[in-house]
């Protein structure tokens, strides 16, 4: 999906409908009137609420202010607050809203991309007997609906009497050191990794999409290693990586995306009130309450451009590494 | 001689290349054994929770609070004995009257007069041999599990969720925001697919980049206006976007679109049909995996749909589909978890059923997505 964009698009110009010839034109206006539903959607749904957001977060408004009142211009007031916000940058020890989203993307995302992929090339063996029934049972638990998994896993992580600590008692892990999960805040057996393992069955995607960029890789390159003599890493390293990096890139770009808005998870499961410690007040949900809770308009308009502005920082930076790793078969076409 | 001598070389490497293949036949089946079975116990462990539920959900409240209760559902094992239910114990049997007193082993016996020095017992299994003592306390006997799925949980269940009304509101949502996304991406797919003009691959690209935008961006004018016009506590924020079209199955119909030969399509042009009479006619009677695929994700997604249903019609009971009402059941019996495993089950059911049905469509529509261009 993303190949498309990495090639640039030129911009339409009137000049260049004014020379079009009588049958394109009408060609033009047959294909905007086929486009006119998203046309108009993003308009109304996109454009304009984007450029609404902008000029809110310039003005002092709640939500219960009608809309029609006269704007009380705040200047950059709001984004000063912004930058100086201790719920959004760590002070003294205090962990900012920010750098919990970083955090945990740092250790979601790995997995989030890495656990998949183990799982595609396991399926991926031409040994494996049965594929297309491991393939539908290992994406099977992403149709779940979320809330119900949350509540499943959840009392799989109960520290008392959930399985997985039971194992860990059953394999010797003393009473006293069973994880806490989702009330501790260790880094290894805390919220944190609680979190990425009630995330695990929403991979399914991720696994499938890895799965059918492997089968995509034609054997004779394997074929040819192999004459060669290369070891498993080496043909992992020179055929395999460069063969699936763009679902690579697709899976990172989307993962990254998803992870700088995480919130619903903790809304879900404490109802975004930040335990244990504030150590789950992602940004996104110190927005859903800036917006939802306090009312803030202005405030949450300000958070929702400066996410906007670091979401499309990171993916133009990821989009410009592309052509150093990325690479699209039959692109020199 | 040396004919004898060349033919017993022969011999010999035929043996050996049938020994070689039978090897290597020999380890083939070896690696075919190791990495299923590597697999399934991937698969287990990742699918056990289901089992969890599963189990918990049919549990009784006072299993759950016993440590070292079965994992699966049970209760302390009973027996029915001349008119009254009397309790089952694990009873050494050395202790007991009559019993040979190096006799190691252990029985489950009904208690029927308990007793702190001794206890009468019947053999459930042996009625007939009458009671006996033994001379235990049956305060300190461990007693055993006997299968024991309540069922009745489920049917409390829906008392308290109201489930009925929940599963009509859920599927009210996702088939009236299906006929939208349907109709819409339908035709502007069919749009970005079958029209050159300038301009037309920009418009795409915008399309494709809406997938970065986060979504409070756009959802806080938006929500304030719907709140201004009263549409919040109602269903028209979460199905009049609908009909607007979106990317992914946008995406995913251009992409069928695009390999559907031309030639039939040019073919009805010269006959001069019109671009709704060919796309009505020609495109959509083609592409029905495609539009089977686009119906089953979008019923998936609107079923799991939490964020939207919640800032919009929690103000609204009688609108809540599944995903809302969850948490607050939730919340309301936290001390309860066989009845929240039991809801949880109960939420995937549905999805479950129509993921199995049409699984064929639906992994090849996520490869489109993924993998295409």
């Amino acid at each position: 999906m993303f190949e498309y964009l990495n090639k640039r698009q030129k911009l339409p110009s009137l000049a260049s409908y004014r020379s079009l010839s009588p049958l394109a034109r009408r060609e033009m206006r047959n294909g905007l009137f086929f486009l006119s539903p998203w046309l108009v959607g993003f308009l109304a749904f996109t454009l304009l609420p984007t450029l609404a957001t902008l000029l809110f977060s310039f003005l002092n408004r709640k939500v219960t202010d009608p809309v029609l009142s006269a704007p009380q211009f705040a200047g950059l007031s709001n984004y000063k607050q912004l930058l100086t916000d201790p719920q959004i940058w760590s002070t003294g020890g205090t962990p900012g809203s920010l750098w919990i989203t970083i955090m945990f993307a740092a250790i979601a995302l790995p997995v989030g991309i890495l656990f998949p992929l183990g799982i595609a090339v396991l399926m991926n063996n031409p040994n494996l007997k049965g594929q297309n029934i491991f393939r539908t049972l290992f994406y099977m638990p992403y149709i779940v609906p979320f809330v119900a998994a949350i509540y499943l896993w959840l009392g799989m992580l109960n520290p008392a009497s959930g399985w997985i600590n039971r194992i860990l008692a059953w394999l010797g892990v003393a009473n006293a050191d069973l994880p806490l999960w989702q009330n501790g805040t260790s880094l290894l057996t805390g919220v944190y990794p609680a979190y990425v393992i009630i995330g695990i069955w929403g991979l399914g995607n991720a696994m499938l999409i890895f799965l059918s960029g492997l089968q995509g890789v034609p054997t004779e390159l394997y074929d040819a290693a192999k004459v060669d003599g290369a070891n498993a890493w080496q043909t992992f390293r020179n055929i395999t990586f460069p063969m699936i990096s763009p679902v690579i890139f697709y899976n990172l770009v989307l993962g990254l995306v998803q992870l700088f808005q995480y919130f619903q998870l903790p809304l879900v499961i404490n109802q975004g009130n930040g335990l244990p410690g504030g150590w789950t007040m992602f940004y996104n949900l110190y927005l859903y309450r800036t917006f939802f809770t306090y009312q803030n308009m202005g405030y949450g308009s300000s958070m929702a451009w400066f996410l906007f502005l670091v979401v499309l920082l990171v993916t133009i930076i990821l989009f410009s590494t592309a052509k150093y790793w990325v690479y699209y078969a039959g692109e020199s076409r | 001689m040396a004919k004898t001598l060349t033919q017993s070389v022969q011999q010999d490497t035929s043996t050996a290349l049938l020994n070689k293949s039978r090897i290597r036949r020999l380890s083939k089946g070896i690696n075919i054994t190791f990495v299923t079975v590597l697999t399934t116990a991937v698969l287990v462990i990742y699918l056990a929770p289901f089992l969890f539920m599963v189990f918990t959900s049919l549990k009784t409240p006072t299993q759950i609070a016993q440590l070292g209760s079965p994992i699966w559902p049970a209760k302390p094992a009973t027996f029915d004995y001349k008119g009254a239910t009397i309790d089952v114990y694990k009873v050494p049997i050395s202790t007991c009257a009559g019993a040979n007193p190096n006799d190691k082993s252990i029985k489950n016996l009904a208690a029927v007069k308990k007793g702190r020095q001794e206890t009468t017992f019947v053999n459930p299994a042996d009625v007939a041999a009458g009671e006996f003592t033994c001379k235990v306390s049956w305060r300190a006997l461990d007693r055993p599990w006997s299968w024991a799925p309540q069922w009745a949980n489920y049917s409390d269940v829906v008392k308290a969720l109201d489930f009925p009304k929940l599963m009509w509101n859920t599927s009210y949502y996702a088939i009236m925001t299906e006929i939208g996304v349907l109709i819409s991406c339908t035709l502007v797919a069919y749009g970005f697919a079958r029209f050159r003009f300038p301009g037309r691959d920009f418009l795409f690209t915008l399309l494709i980049s809406t997938i970065f935008l986060p979504a409070f961006v756009t959802l806080i004018p938006t929500y304030y206006v719907f709140q201004k016009i009263g549409w919040v506590g109602t269903w028209l924020p979460l199905i009049v976007p609908a009909f607007f079209a979106n990317a992914y199955d946008v995406f995913l119909l251009r992409q069928f679109f695009m390999t559907l030969p031309r030639e039939l399509d040019e073919a009805a042009m010269m006959d001069g049909a019109s671009p709704f009479r060919i796309l009505w006619s020609i495109i959509i009677p083609q592409s029905y995996p495609v539009l089977v695929a686009v119906t089953v994700f979008h019923i998936v997604f609107a079923w799991n749909d939490y964020f939207g249903p919640l800032i919009y019609l929690s103000t609204n009971r009688q609108a809540w589909p599944i995903s809302v009402a969850l948490p607050i059941f939730n919340g309301l019996y936290s001390t309860a978890p066989q009845l929240i495993q039991a809801g949880a089950l109960m939420a995937m059911v549905l999805p479950l059923i129509l993921f199995f049905v049409a699984q064929r469509f639906f992994i090849q529509g996520i490869v489109i997505t993924g993998v295409d261009k």
